[in-house]
This record gives C-alpha cells, structure tokens and sequence, in this order.
C-alpha cells in the first residue's frame, strides 16, 4: 500500500495559499495548515480594537480558510524570534520597513523546522512568480528555497510548472501536471480557481497581510526607534500601540497617542500602568497616553493637545486628569490648542 | 478530568487563541479549559479552533467586556 504523504501548507488567510493548499489536497495529500504570528499581521487586531468596525466579521481569516478546507491549523507565536527578522534583513526592507524577503525564507525554515518534528514531508505555499516585487520573484524562488533550508521539499503549487520539479513532483508524491503556472499581479487565474472551487468567500487584503507594508506604520515604527535613540528592540505592547490612536510628537522625548474612537480607548485604558494616561473631564473626551520621559512642562503640552481632540476644543478652559503609572492622579485646567498650533510634522 | 482557566485578558486575537492552543497541549481528552478574554474576536476564532482541531465548545458567555469560553479537550 502507498504511503499517505503528508504536507504542511503555510496559510495567511489569504486566496493563494487557500487555493494552493486545496490544489495539493485533491491529489490525496494528508495537509494541515501552519500560520506564523509575527505579532504584525494585520489579521484580527485592528478590527477587534476599534468599535466602529463591529460591522465587519471579527474572524481570523486564517482559522477561517482552514475551516473551509476542512484542515488543521497551527498558529506558532514567532514575536521573539521575529525581531532578529525585522532588524537585521539580511535582503534588506521593501517599499516601507516590510522585510519580505527575509520573512518568507524565516516562515520557510520555521515550516521546515515543523516538518522534521512532525513527520511531514513537504511544505506548500501560495508563492506565485511576479506576485510580490520583493519576495515572489523568478529570482528570489531559489533564494527562499536554499536559504530556508528547505530545499526541493519547497513546493508552490500555484506556479510549480515555471519552476524546477521538486521532490514531491520527482517523487510521484503529486502529479505535476495537476499543478499550475501561475505568473504576474493578475488575480485572475485565482478568482477563476475559487470559482471552480466553490470558494465564493475570501480574503484578499490589498497590502497584503502584514502591518510592515502599510507607510503610516512603518513611519510610527521608525518614530519609536529614533526616540530610543536608535535602540530597535520592541515588545508586542509597542507593536500593538503603534495600530491604535493619532501619534503626535511634540518632542523628541515624548509623544501623545490619543485614541481616535471608543473601543481604541478601552484598549488603552489596559495601558494605564504603563504610560501616564490624560483625560479631559470637564468635557467628554478621549483618552490620550504619554510615551517618554516628559517634564511638567511636556505634560502640560500633552494636555492641551488632548483637550484639542475632546468636545471642549472651543472653550477657553478645559480641566484635564493627568494618571501617574502609579494611580496618583491629578486635574489641571488648560486653554485647548487651536488646530493652527499644532505643526504637522508633529504627527507621526 | 482536570478543570483548567486561561486568563486572555487583554491580548488580541489570534494570541488568545495561541495560548488557548498551547494550554490544551497540556491537558488530556475529556479536561475542560475556561479561557477568559477581552477581545470579542475569541467569540468566533476559538469555537473555529475548536472545530478544526476536534474540541468541543460547552459554553460561552459575554459580559462587560469580557468573554468566556468554556471548552473540552477532545481525542
């Protein structure tokens, strides 16, 4: 009897390693699903903090794809040995601080590195050649392969045919000529393979799944480690603070991150052993956090800058709680900043 | 049959569904785990977790911003 052969499929949540999953399932493979939290991705969190987005499904859109192929999925916590990722790329960054390249072949390996502990034999992405101007190229398919470790046991189904065989493919373990020659940005071969699918509901996020590849983000990122005087050590609460609030930097040794809408604010209120929380209380407003090292001086900055953003922008005073991290609190009164007086390269 | 609690207080999906993962890892068929969270994503990402991983989800329950998911750990 022929061995059932078994592959792991990396799953963003996305359409391609959907279809490239589902394209090695229906040639008998036993496949289960391998999802890397970098804490970056944007599944999940924005929309699980802001209220205003309680419309929208509050799915993971990886757990999701898994459940529709009818597959397992592991979700492996890789925020640690991600950071030695995202600064030191050996490739170097993308358009933003998007270290594409460097995280393909970093997901590669870990994958390679799940197969041998769990007796898999091959692992599956959606890679298509001409997809992504960094890390899906003709190019960067060898790149990502060696430099993973993975070697021929790397198969994309998508675009197997303008590649090299594999050792599946060499094997027998899957039928080349089942398999795809998918090139270019085009998502028209992918919505036709949904079709035949019957996958009529997916995600197709337009930056991609990744905070990195998003500018306003990557600058906030940039912001953090310049203020720590180049240290670029993060933890996930920095990774998180930087998705939620307007970021306002006055001076280099504090900034203001002032929520923009309810549920931000609830989540930054988790924050308040943490940072120096402001508030206005004479008038309805939001919820504002000091970063830094500020002085009395910066702190009463911040609170004129966080009556600007409440409902009591336009009157002449607004009393204002200043938080320690210690509980300790107390209110000053203050003349909200007018929109004229806050410069705009203050924002972050 | 062990009764476990998971406190997810305060992380974001999919963290409470990686410790949730990770915290079963621990226990045998038939324990119970009750995962105590504050984003309102568990309410559809653990139960999915549970389907494709053969758990059962016996209850789950919203209060003031807190969301609990008792589930057994199946074979």
């Amino acid at each position: 009897m022929t061995k059932q052969r078994k592959a792991v499929a990396l799953i963003s949540g996305g359409l391609d390693s959907m279809l490239a999953a589902k394209t090695i399932m229906d040639q008998g493979v036993h496949v289960e699903g391998i999802n890397f939290f970098t804490g970056f991705c944007v599944e999940g969190h924005t929309h699980a903090i802001r209220a205003n987005n309680k419309a929208k499904p509050k799915r993971n859109n990886s757990l999701w794809v898994a459940e529709q192929l009818g597959i397992k999925l592991h979700i492996v916590d890789v925020i640690e040995e991600y950071k030695d990722v995202l600064i030191n790329p050996k490739h170097g960054y993308g358009a933003h601080m998007n270290p594409c390249l460097d995280c393909k072949i970093f997901m590669v390996n870990k994958a390679k590195q799940w197969i041998v502990e769990n007796d898999f034999d091959f692992i599956i992405t959606g890679e298509v050649i001409g997809q992504r101007p960094m890390s899906q190229r003709k190019s960067t398919m060898p790149i990502v392969a060696k430099e993973s470790g993975a070697d021929d046991l790397l198969l994309r189904p998508l675009c197997a045919k303008n590649l090299p065989a594999t050792l599946p493919e060499r094997e027998g373990w899957v039928d080349r000529e089942k398999l795809h020659e998918i090139t270019g940005r085009s998502r028209k071969p992918q919505i036709a393979m949904a079709e035949q699918f019957g996958f009529d509901d997916y995600s197709q996020p337009a930056g991609g799944c990744c905070f990195l590849t998003d500018a306003s983000y990557s600058a906030k990122l940039v912001d953090l480690w310049k203020a720590r005087d180049g240290d670029k050590q993060y933890d996930l609460d920095d990774v998180m603070l930087l998705k939620v609030g307007r970021h306002i930097r006055p001076e280099q040794n504090f900034k203001v991150i002032i929520a923009r809408e309810e549920g931000e604010g609830r989540f930054m209120q988790g924050y308040k052993k943490e940072f120096i929380t402001l508030a206005c209380v004479s008038h309805p407003g939001a919820l504002a956090l000091v970063d830094g090292t500020p002085s009395a001086e910066d702190l009463f900055l911040a609170a004129r800058i966080t009556a600007r953003y409440g409902q009591g922008r336009d009157a002449e005073q607004v009393d204002v709680s200043i938080t320690g991290k210690d509980g300790s609190e107390r209110v000053i009164q203050v003349k909200p900043l007018g929109a004229e007086e806050i410069p705009q390269e203050w924002f972050i | 049959m062990i009764k476990a609690s998971l406190n997810a207080r305060r992380l974001l999906c999919p963290l409470p569904v990686i410790r949730t993962q990770d915290k079963v890892k621990q226990l045998k068929p038939g324990d119970q785990l009750e995962v105590i969270c504050t984003d309102p994503g568990v309410m559809q990402d653990i139960p999915t977790w549970c389907r494709i991983n053969g758990h059962k989800v016996l209850e789950t329950s919203a209060g003031d911003h807190e969301y609990i998911i008792i589930l057994e750990v199946g074979a």
